[in-house]
């Protein structure tokens, strides 16, 4: 079972300040997101419930040093190889040109069962790349897969007889079971299962698993083609008016007075 | 003459955007149109008619049938088409949010998901939503026409019927006479997604973006069997119980109790947060609230820059108290 992760490079946002409303991201680390590590780990559940098969871990970004780093971070949990389309033209770059990079990286990675995301990105958190690159290749979508196995009949009339998934996902009030013949793209949510933490040879084996940098040009892509569809008017931090009031003595006393507090708000007392 | 379609599969929510739609449709020179697909079509359609839509497209067909997501964008784009559509605004459920990203890349868009925020600025569509993980708010013009743009939930107030003025106060235009609903004229393939099972999620269920008050608990809360202590206090505030994300993953609390960026986003009149440090990603969900207090034993807690009226203190002490307090109001 071949599987493909699609894994952004996002900040680690527990490093970022904000100074004066203004996030500063330089010289903020980055990571593979806490999302795509549930779908790292439930690629490497599925392909080995399957008894065998490839996982690759796809990017896209502006290139520098941080796209490497987290790609290493990608095999270290044990993607069997990274594919990285790097390209300056991607700076700033909105979910449509990532989308349309992507979706033209996986035509160099090769046929596949199953495309992973993780639902949304720790960052942006928009959800809006699978749809897109699904939509671009054609392929069936699954969101929210908070269970997931394979299935020896698939699902649509195209996949009788041939391999699919199943997928478990909670949709608010209702708990849904769906199921997809392979290729399908499937986005995962954080109850899926827990990350495995990568052991110390793991991150050493990592360094030796095949890499390939590709550039925008290499996958067949002009720069207009990923373009940003949006502008941005502004990226603040929200301002807050808060009283910040402290307040004094034991437990009792605190008690007392954040009640009396509470109750003078009027969001407090008898209803 | 052109026009903005809005679209949930959440009628509740339909309406809500319906709201914002006429009026923008009103500063626009635009006409409002909407669709409503599956099973519910004929009815959810006709109450959309009366309130405000111009002309409601409606489909039925089997194809429809678990609302699979590559359906839905391929008739939303259809019908965008036939209606002439510069702008599509979606509901941002789950459902809706998963779509935002389909649709708008078969209609070659630009799209927003989770706005919270939606005005026109010098004659530009600026839409809000959280970045960051929640540390700031991007307000973003989606370039392109059609527009997708899938806006959260509860945030613009529904209009009655005939489309009465909005909570804002802004008229969305004199009430008018009930639209058409027409049928979408749409050739669906169906899915290769199929819908195996729909259950109601077991047990009960919290709607914590209504609720009046919220206790939220963290990690300092040490272990699961302290959780009632919690709900002890939420019931004698007459408040909900909420939680960081951290204790949903633990799995003392279920996901539906979960504030912030991956859960509620609330806006109650008090939010009270016992052992919450005031991470960013849990902050977001309760930066709309009218009054926050936190408990904390940590003076230095991020979620006193948050607060209204903070409380360095250990909440095993301080919950007793204010229940013995609340007791005696």
């Amino acid at each position: 079972m071949d599987i493909v992760v699609c894994v952004k490079t996002n900040p680690d946002l527990q490093m970022m300040r904000v100074k004066d409303r203004v996030p500063v991201l330089e010289a903020v680390p980055c990571k593979v997101g806490d999302l795509e590590k549930n779908a790292l780990e439930a690629a490497l559940q599925l392909r080995d419930a399957a008894g065998g098969g490839k996982i690759t871990a796809v990017t896209v970004a502006e290139g520098d040093r941080k796209i490497r780093e987290t790609m290493k971070e990608a095999l270290a949990i044990g993607a069997d190889e990274a594919l990285i389309v790097a390209d300056a033209a991607l700076e700033g770059a909105d979910q449509a040109g990532i989308a349309a990079a992507l979706a033209a990286a996986l035509g160099r990675a090769g046929a596949f069962d199953l495309l992973l995301f993780g639902e949304g990105s720790s960052d942006g958190y928009s959800g809006q790349v699978p749809g897109r690159v699904a939509e671009i290749l054609g392929l069936a979508q699954i969101g929210y897969a908070r269970k997931l196995e394979t299935v020896a009949a698939g699902g649509g009339s195209d996949g009788a007889g041939g391999a699919g998934i199943r997928a478990e996902r909670s949709m608010g009030d209702v708990i849904e079971v769906l199921e997809a013949p392979f290729p399908v793209a499937v986005t995962v949510v954080s109850e899926i299962n827990e990350p495995r933490l990568p052991s110390l040879m793991q991150i050493m084996k990592a360094g030796k698993k095949p890499v390939t940098e590709l550039t925008l040009a290499d996958v067949g892509l002009e720069a207009a083609a990923v373009a940003p569809r949006r502008s941005v008017v502004s990226n603040l931090a929200e301002e807050q008016a808060r009283k910040h009031v402290m307040l004094e003595g034991d437990a009792a006393r605190q008690a007392e007075a954040l009640v009396a507090a509470l109750v003078g708000e009027g969001v407090l007392g008898r209803a | 003459m052109a026009a903005i379609l809005v679209y949930s599969e959440h009628q509740g929510t339909a309406l809500e955007l319906l709201g914002k739609a006429r009026e923008l449709a009103g500063e626009l020179g635009l006409e409002v149109c909407a669709a409503s697909l599956g099973g519910a079509a004929a009815a959810e359609a006709a109450e959309l008619a009366a309130h405000g839509a111009a002309r409601v497209y409606t489909s039925d067909e089997a194809a429809f049938d678990g609302l699979p997501t590559d359906v839905l964008a391929e008739a939303l784009a259809k019908i965008g088409e036939q209606a002439a559509a510069e702008l599509v605004l979606l509901g941002s459920t789950r459902r809706g949010r998963e779509l935002g990203g389909r649709l708008a890349q078969r209609l070659g868009a630009g799209c927003v998901t989770d706005a919270t925020s939606l005005a026109l600025e010098d004659g530009k569509l600026v839409a809000g939503r959280y970045d960051l993980g929640g540390a700031t708010v991007r307000r973003e013009v989606v370039e392109t026409s059609p527009a997708v743009i899938a806006v959260m939930p509860k945030v613009f107030a529904a209009d009655g019927p005939g489309g009465a003025a909005d909570a804002s106060g802004a008229a969305g235009g004199p009430p008018g006479p009930s639209g058409d609903v027409v049928p979408a004229q749409l050739v669906l393939q169906p899915s290769a997604v199929r819908l195996v099972e729909r259950n109601p999620r077991e047990g009960e269920t919290v709607d914590l973006a209504a609720a009046p008050r919220i206790v939220g608990v963290g990690r300092g809360l040490s272990k699961r069997e302290d959780v009632p202590l919690g709900e002890r206090l939420a019931v004698a505030m007459g408040a909900e119980l909420g939680c960081t994300k951290s204790l949903a993953d633990f799995g003392w609390l279920p996901e539906d109790r979960i504030v912030g960026l991956s859960g509620a986003k609330t806006a109650p009149d008090l939010y009270l947060a016992l052992g919450v440090s005031g991470q960013v990603q849990h902050t977001v969900g309760v930066s709309q609230a009218k009054v926050i207090a936190a408990v904390n034993t940590d003076k230095e807690a991020p979620i006193f820059k948050l607060a209204d009226y903070g409380v360095v203190g250990d909440l095993y002490q301080l919950v007793p108290a204010l229940l013995e307090r609340l007791e005696a109001l």
